[in-house]
C-alpha cells in the first residue's frame, strides 16, 4: 500500500464517491430551482389568491374556467414539477434553518423530518391535481 | 500533569447561543431569509387546498375563498408575504455571486442581471394575470 507524505492511505483519495453523495447535487438543483420558482412564479400566485380574490379587490375567476385551467395537461405537469421544486427548496432550507440558525445539531433526525415533509407534501400534490383534472 | 503514555484529550466545543442571530440586523436578516422556507411551504399547502377546493365542486371552491378572506387567514397570509417578498429581494440579488454570465465574453454586470428577474417577474405575473381571469 502506497502512503502519503501525511500517512494516509493513496486508496482513501482515489475511491469514487459513495453513491449516496451524488444526490446531494440533484437536492441542491432542486432548492435552486424552487428559489426560483417561488421568486418568479409564487409573488403573483399569492397576491390573485390569497388577496386579491378572497377580498373581493379583483372579481374571482368563475369554477368552469378555473377549472378548466387546472385541468390541462400543461398546467398539470407546470404545476407538479413547481410543487415538487418548491418542497424540496423549503425542506432543504429549513434544514439549514434548524441547524444554522436554531443551533439543532441533531442532522439526520431533521433531515429526515424536512424531506419527510416534503416527500409526503410532493405525493399529496401529485393526489391533489390527479383529482382536479 | 498526565503522563506521556496516555495524552489527555481535550476537545474544543463552541457553544453557540441559539439567539445568537439577534443580535446583529445581518444575521438577523440571514436567519429570517432562511425561515422563508417555512413560509414558501404554506403557499404551496394554500394552493393545494385551493386546487383541491377547485377539483371538488363549484360550492368547495366558493368556501375556500370564503375561508381565505377570515382574518386569521389573512393575517397568517400576510406574514408569509413579507418572508416571501424577503425572499424574492434576496434571491435575486443573490443570483449575480451564484452565475456568472458571459455575453460576448464580457461578464454582464450585476445590476443587468438583478434588473432582467424583475422583468421576468413582471412578465410572468402578467401572463399568470392573463391566465387566470381571461
Amino acid at each position: 500500500m502506497t502512503f502519503t507524505p501525511v500517512g494516509r492511505p493513496v486508496h482513501r483519495y482515489l475511491r469514487p464517491p459513495a453513491p449516496k453523495r451524488r444526490l446531494l447535487p440533484l437536492v441542491w438543483l432542486a432548492f435552486s430551482g424552487g428559489g426560483v420558482m417561488a421568486a418568479i412564479f409564487l409573488p403573483v400566485l399569492v397576491f390573485l389568491f390569497a388577496f386579491a380574490f378572497p377580498l373581493g379587490w379583483i372579481s374571482a375567476p368563475d369554477h368552469d374556467h378555473l377549472s378548466a385551467v387546472v385541468g390541462h395537461p400543461l398546467t398539470f405537469l407546470f404545476l407538479l414539477g413547481m410543487f415538487v421544486v418548491l418542497l424540496v427548496h423549503s425542506a432543504h432550507r429549513f434544514r439549514y434553518t434548524l441547524y444554522d440558525g436554531l443551533q439543532i445539531k441533531h442532522k439526520q433526525i431533521t433531515a429526515v423530518l424536512c424531506y419527510g415533509v416534503a416527500a409526503i407534501g410532493a405525493i399529496s400534490a401529485l393526489v391533489v391535481l390527479l383529482t382536479a383534472s | 500533569m498526565s503522563s506521556p503514555s496516555t495524552p489527555e484529550v481535550r476537545v474544543h466545543r463552541p457553544q453557540m447561543s441559539t439567539w445568537w442571530w439577534t443580535r446583529k440586523r445581518s444575521y438577523f436578516l440571514f436567519v429570517m431569509r432562511e425561515l422563508s422556507s417555512f413560509f414558501v411551504a404554506w403557499f404551496v399547502a394554500f394552493l393545494l387546498v385551493l386546487i383541491a377546493a377547485v377539483g371538488r365542486s363549484e360550492a368547495a371552491y366558493q368556501d375556500f375563498l370564503d375561508w381565505a378572506a377570515a382574518p386569521w387567514v389573512v393575517a397568517i397570509n400576510l406574514v408569509a408575504t413579507a418572508f416571501l417578498a424577503l425572499h424574492v429581494v434576496t434571491w435575486f440579488s443573490l443570483t449575480p455571486q451564484a452565475m456568472d454570465v458571459r455575453v460576448r465574453g464580457r461578464k454582464v454586470p450585476a445590476v443587468l442581471i438583478i434588473a432582467s428577474q424583475y422583468v421576468g417577474l413582471a412578465l410572468v405575473s402578467a401572463f399568470v394575470i392573463w391566465l387566470v381571469t381571461r
